[in-house]
Parts: structure tokens; C-alpha cells; sequence
């Protein structure tokens, strides 16, 4: 049904995690990456659930563009924005049926995942791209690692940066900012894979 | 009367001591994303006054007719709606700009200030009220805006709104187009405004220690 091209899927997964990573050069998902970069764990599991999210919105979102949206094309963001709306609805009952302590502990981040810019950034870029089902699938995991890799770095920084003293002017909102643009710059790097190859 | 000046302050407190960005620490992804010059930031802020302000008129219209358990996906159809009339407005009128905004016209769905207006606002006020409250916010978000776009690219490009500013000797700090730049900037701006009040709480504490020692003697 569809043609596998392994090089062309491992360059949307590599791309989408660290060359164009959505929170440091898209911007996208700063709410959650500064809510939610408290501690290594809940980091973690935030990033988990926006990556599980983000590949069943990636379906979605295929079937969408394939089968409704030829026949109502303004109908574009509301058609999204519902079925995101609905994913997150039905990932929060599914870890309440399986595992009510992972529930627990997400807490109010779960339903929050809905106005995740990433999320509906995802659809549109995916859209506009044309990817195909399986591209996809590659996409959303690429941008969910990389945003689970951000998140765990950030928490791990502050967690050090905690304990050391800093200006008393500096310290929490601009403090995280800060670290989030040398972050940045640091990824920008990753720039060099792509174009030293080609 | 009392209404008119309760308007009044809701229309400023939105500007600066509720300032969305700044204060609130809301809607950071569109505020840093395209900032990195002022066209763009005035082309963002405008388009988000407009849907700020249709959808709380709408929701404040509608406020009783909407049942408590689906008011959010309505708010989310109503903040959509709009949204598509200006993304599609703004690509009939300014394509390079629209262009260069991006999937960020779209992303303004996910705004957390526009729905966090309608949860905590529009949805539980009369319109008069609503609409003050929206344009004040809108004010205070497009005033963010043109600060971290204005500073973005001074120094970024050495021009204002595409005019040259400084002389041919004069080197662009790149950086400050760039996406760290965004970081950094507002940064320093959220360390500066801290700075200030820190400053100020302390002397008025100073000037109150002062007066009760005056009194003591």
C-alpha cells in the first residue's frame, strides 16, 4: 500500500526532533515546557503522553486530509482542533481505566495537552508538507521525542539551577528563559547534520 | 455610571498590571515565534485583537444559551471560527505577510490568552463588559509584541519597520532573529520588570520603616 523509503522517513524523524525542534526553533509548546519542567519524572511522563497524543492525532489528522477535508477545505482548523479535542478525551479515559496511578499523577496536564500548540502545529505542518500515513507516523514520533528531550533536559537544568544562587531579579520566569536560549543555541547545531551532507 | 467606569477598568487592566505576557506569562509561543520583526508583530497582534475580541462578543452573547459541560469545545468552535475568517482575511490582503506569519495565524486557536479569556471572562459577563476586557488584553499582548519586536530587530537587523537605523558600519546581531534570541530577549525584559519592583517594594518598605521611626522619636 505504501512504499517504505527508510531514508526518507529517518530524515522527517531526525528533522523533526532535534534540527527543527518545535519548542527551541518553532516556539511551539512553551506553556507545558516551563509548567511542566519542575522535575525529571513528571517530565517524562508529560512527554510521553503529548508523544502518544501526537501520533493518534497524526492518524486522525491523515484520515481527515483523505477523506472529508476535499469536500469542505475551510472547514480545516475546526475539523482539527475537534479531533485533538476528542484524542486527548479519549487518552485521558484510557490511563484512568489502565493505570489510575499514572492518572493520578498527571494530574491536571492531561486535559491541558488539548491547547498544546504543538499538537495542532503538528496537523498543519503535516498537512501542508503532505505526508503520507506512514510519514506521518514518523513525523509526530520525531516531534514527540524531541519535545520529551527538551523537557528532560530543562528539568534536569533547573533542578541543578535550583541550587545555586543567582540574582534575586533573575530568579524563576527569566531565569527559565535564559536557559532556554542558550539551550537553543546549543540546538542549533544540530543545523550542521544536513547541510554537511547534502 | 457604575458600569461605564467598571469598563473602563477593564479595559486597563489589561494593557499593563494584568499584561498578559509579561504579568500572566500567557500565549508565549505566538509572542516569541514571530517577533523577529515589528511588521510581523503588528500583522499578530492585530489579527489576534480581532479574534479576541469576536469571540468574547459571541460568547458573552451566548453565555446562557451555552450548557456548562460542552461550554470549552464551544468556546474552541467559536475561537476557530474566527480564526479562519482572519487567517483567510489576512491572505487576501497582505500575502507576504501571511506568508511569512505562517501556520501561526492558525495556531492563534490554541492561544491559551483567547480561551483563558472566555473561561474566565466573557463567559460570565455581559457584553459591554466582555468586549473592554477583550480589547484591553488584546492591547496589553500587541503592546508585548511590538516591545520584543522592536528590540528584536534593532538589534537584529539594525532597522526599524525595514528602515536602516544605523550607519553601514554597524554589524546585525544575528542572534536576535534567530530563535534564542526570543528566549534571551524576553528573558532580560521579565528580569528588568522584576528588578524594577523589587526596587520599589524595597523603598516603600525603607520609606515605611523611616516614618515609623519618625514617629517613635
Amino acid at each position: 500500500m505504501f512504499e517504505l523509503d527508510w531514508g526518507q522517513l529517518l530524515w522527517i524523524f531526525t528533522a523533526a526532533s532535534v534540527v527543527n525542534n518545535f519548542t527551541l526553533s518553532y516556539f511551539l509548546g512553551l506553556c507545558p515546557f516551563l509548567g511542566v519542567s519542575g522535575r525529571i519524572d513528571t517530565a517524562l511522563r508529560m512527554g510521553a503522553a503529548t508523544t502518544f497524543v501526537q501520533v493518534v492525532t497524526s492518524i486522525c489528522v491523515w484520515l481527515l486530509n483523505t477523506y472529508i477535508l476535499p469536500h469542505a477545505p475551510y472547514l480545516r482548523l475546526i475539523a482539527f482542533i475537534v479531533a485533538i479535542a476528542s484524542t486527548v478525551q479519549f487518552v485521558e479515559m484510557l490511563i484512568k481505566k489502565l493505570s489510575p496511578a499514572l492518572f493520578t499523577a498527571l494530574g491536571i496536564y492531561l486535559p491541558l495537552i488539548t491547547t498544546n500548540c504543538q499538537i495542532l502545529a503538528l496537523a498543519l505542518f503535516q498537512t501542508n508538507r503532505e505526508y503520507n500515513f506512514i510519514e506521518g507516523i514518523f513525523f509526530a514520533l520525531g516531534a514527540g521525542g524531541g519535545f520529551t528531550l527538551t523537557l528532560v533536559l530543562m528539568a534536569g537544568l533547573r533542578e541543578e539551577n535550583n541550587l545555586a544562587t543567582i540574582p534575586e531579579a533573575l530568579k524563576g520566569a527569566a531565569m527559565s528563559f535564559l536557559i532556554a536560549g542558550i539551550l537553543s543555541m546549543a540546538f542549533m547545531g544540530f543545523a550542521g547534520l544536513f547541510s554537511s551532507t547534502s | 455610571m457604575a458600569s461605564q467606569q467598571g469598563n473602563y477598568e477593564e479595559l486597563v487592566k489589561g494593557l499593563w498590571r494584568e499584561n498578559p505576557i509579561f504579568i500572566q506569562l500567557l500565549g508565549l509561543c505566538p509572542s516569541l515565534a514571530v517577533t523577529n520583526s515589528v511588521i510581523n508583530a503588528i500583522a499578530m497582534g492585530a489579527a489576534t485583537t480581532f479574534v479576541l475580541v469576536g469571540s468574547s462578543l459571541l460568547v458573552s452573547a451566548l453565555r446562557n444559551l451555552i450548557p456548562k459541560q460542552v461550554r470549552i469545545t464551544a468556546f474552541i468552535v467559536v475561537i476557530a471560527t474566527f480564526v479562519t475568517v482572519a487567517d483567510f482575511t489576512l491572505q487576501a490582503l497582505a500575502p507576504l505577510v501571511h506568508k511569512e506569519l505562517g501556520a501561526f495565524i492558525a495556531l492563534i486557536v490554541v492561544n491559551c490568552i483567547i480561551l483563558g479569556r472566555q473561561e474566565a471572562f466573557a463567559g460570565r459577563n455581559p457584553i459591554g463588559a466582555s468586549v473592554a476586557d477583550a480589547l484591553g488584553m488584546s492591547g496589553g499582548f500587541t503592546l508585548a509584541l511590538l516591545m520584543l519586536g522592536s528590540i528584536r530587530e534593532i538589534l537584529g537587523s539594525g532597522s526599524l519597520l525595514g528602515i536602516p537605523l544605523f550607519g553601514a558600519g554597524f554589524e546585525p546581531w544575528v542572534i536576535m532573529i534567530l530563535p534564542p534570541g526570543g528566549f534571551i530577549t524576553i528573558g532580560l525584559l521579565l528580569a528588568v520588570f522584576a528588578f524594577v519592583k523589587q526596587r520599589r517594594l524595597r523603598m516603600s518598605q525603607e520609606r515605611g520603616a523611616a516614618a515609623v521611626e519618625r514617629r517613635a522619636a
